[in-house]
């Protein structure tokens, strides 16, 4: 998928940075900490953006400014071309039903004395005008899509797996159809062969309701899966950015160099070559050759 | 399964109390408890048909019979006569009334006052929550009986004015414990998924974030219902809670202090009917939150 779009962006932002204020003390002025430091970046309709890096390096903190729940400290923030600035003025309800998030903890993420409708449910009553027969048709079927049955839709979240506790996650953000989907570390709670199914899941309902994602990660296997472009941060800055192919096929920042190296490689030559030269220095020798 | 009718919402929450019934009766204790409640509110509601005396009649001639059972006993009194000559078993029916009534509202003055002030404090947090604490702290400070003594004088003796002294008294645990569940809830990522989903401030907090903190508050209600109680009963003893002759448990064991040596059953049976009432209110307690407890529930 590498034909060129034209589609407008989902979501632009410029310059954004975020300082929190640092523990000052007595006798030393309270100095803000700078979290992000002018990141800048556009998302086009129904493609996804991986934002990689390790911990702390300011991931999560993108994902709450994008998400709309904390403002940006400087820069601005399009959302279909619309500035937006949760400072300045209050959401209006559409703005806050285009973004919607995934969070990566799927067991914290559920209300556990909310049952599984209500959940579904309540984006709806706070945001559409529907009658109570028509919200619940809507979740029965979101239930469905997601892979689950209309008989969950009594029941409490601890009644389910992580896997189908992520899908309730991912159900109930796509309850007020959003326009764009902000999926925090979406699977690395989850264990690989439901991660897989997640991320099958997310990759369909993309294609149905022409989804755009923002895809926050540090597992590089699932970015290359999932990413049309990634954004690599470092200690709150962009150092690379571009279309996944190039990026992989070609990195050109020392971190991302760095990034790739201790994502373990699973493939078989690989495995052997790795084999083959502790054998010539003569590690691991032992238990095989005695 | 495709053709999903809704259910009217009478069926749901019939079959909501059925729900909750059948995780309250894996609880034997809490069913015996609420056995025990609901007798004492029949009693306390039929009392005028069960006592067998007046509660206040006075026979003067039989001072401080011994219980029926006992040597020297009279069987018209079973359970044995008070210093003035009053029937103990009628007393304690009338007295089952006055004491429900005190428990009931004290908690329900405490509890609602003490949420809302917790919820408010750790939810805002900032400058709200240290001028509300510290309030509280302040209560706290003080002997919790002195002060609602102190509330007495100035409010005037008289078991509403007690009563609303002895909530105002408890409601700090109330609000420290609402407040310590409400800041440990609040930055969880349901309630964050609650507000980009665009709930307002006062729906998070009653909402989501309240029905999470109950679990501990319904218990520390349970337990102040005896504190009201026995509390109600030391300002009776001070002459600033009920006023005798109403027939006041509390009251009746401070009248019957002079006599624990002499007439046993003068003490025993008003403490036994405060003990029985609150083991079985504490029960309740402990099988409720078991059964409002999702997380406890064996699917």
């Amino acid at each position: 998928m590498m034909e060129t779009r034209t589609n407008p962006p989902v979501l632009e932002a410029s310059g954004i940075v975020r300082d929190y204020p640092g523990a000052g003390g007595l006798f030393r002025r309270a100095r803000p900490v700078r979290a992000l430091k002018g990141i800048s970046f556009a998302v086009e309709q129904g493609r996804t953006l991986a934002v990689v890096g390790e911990s702390g390096c300011g991931k999560s903190t993108l994902a709450r400014i994008i998400t709309l729940i904390d403002p940006a400290t400087e820069g601005t923030l399009r959302i279909d071309g619309q500035p937006v600035d949760i400072a300045r003025e209050t959401l209006s309800r559409e703005m806050r039903r285009k973004v919607q998030i995934v969070f990566q903890n799927p067991y914290g993420s559920l209300n556990p004395r909310q049952k599984v409708g209500d959940m579904l449910m309540e984006p709806l009553i706070l945001n559409t005008a529907d009658s109570a027969a028509e919200r619940r048709e809507k979740a029965m079927a979101m239930l469905v899509k997601v892979g689950l049955g209309t008989e969950h839709f009594h029941r409490y979240p601890h009644m389910f797996s992580g896997g189908q506790r992520q899908r309730l996650a991912i159900a109930r953000a796509l309850m007020v159809n959003p326009r764009l989907l902000v999926l925090d570390e979406p699977v690395s709670a989850l264990d690989l062969s439901v991660q897989a199914q997640v991320l099958n899941l997310l990759a369909d309902l993309q294609e149905e309701f022409d989804l755009t994602y923002v895809f926050i990660s540090h597992d590089l296997s699932v970015v290359r899966y999932i990413a049309d472009e990634v954004m690599v941060m470092w200690l709150g800055e962009v150092v690379e950015y571009g279309s996944r192919d190039a990026l992989f096929g070609d990195p050109q920042h020392d971190y991302t160099r760095t990034l790739f190296a201790a994502t373990p490689v699973t493939d078989l030559a690989a495995i052997r070559a790795r084999i083959a030269r502790r054998r010539a220095a003569g590690i691991g020798t032992a238990g095989i050759g005695a | 399964m495709t053709d999903v009718t809704p259910t009217p919402t009478r069926s749901e929450r019939a079959r909501l109390l059925r729900d909750f019934w059948f995780y309250f009766s894996e609880n034997r204790g809490a069913v015996i408890g609420l056995a025990v409640f609901v007798a004492l509110v029949l009693l306390a509601i039929f009392a005028p048909l069960i006592a067998p005396h007046s509660p206040t009649l006075q026979h003067r001639d039989l001072l401080l019979t011994p219980p029926a059972w006992v040597a020297g006993g009279n069987p018209d009194f079973l359970l044995g006569t008070d210093a003035v000559g009053r029937d103990i078993l009628s007393r304690l029916i009338f007295g089952a009334r006055q004491s429900l009534f005190i428990g009931c509202v004290v908690v329900s003055i405490a509890l609602s006052g003490g949420i809302l002030l917790g919820l408010v404090a750790g939810f805002f947090g900032g400058w709200v929550d240290a001028v509300i604490m510290r309030v509280m702290d302040v209560i706290l400070a003080f002997p919790s009986l002195l002060l609602a003594l102190v509330m007495v004088a100035i409010l005037g003796p008289g078991l509403m004015n007690a009563m609303i002294a002895i909530a105002i008294v408890l409601q700090p645990h109330f609000a420290r414990l609402t407040r310590a569940a409400v800041m440990a809830e609040k930055n969880r990522e349901y309630v964050m998924a609650a507000r980009v989903a665009g709930a307002g401030r006062l729906r998070l907090m009653f909402r989501t974030i309240l029905p999470n903190c109950l679990a501990p508050l319904i218990v520390q209600g349970t337990l102040s219902f005896s504190n009201a109680v026995l509390d109600a009963a030391a300002l009776g003893f001070l002459g600033m809670g009920a006023q005798p002759p109403t027939p006041e448990w509390g009251t009746m064991l401070a009248e019957a202090r002079e006599f624990i040596l002499r007439a046993w059953w003068v003490v025993t049976f008003p403490g036994l009917a405060i003990l029985i009432t609150v083991l079985a209110i504490n029960l309740v307690g402990d099988g409720l939150r078991d059964a409002l407890d999702p997380k406890l529930k064996r699917s």
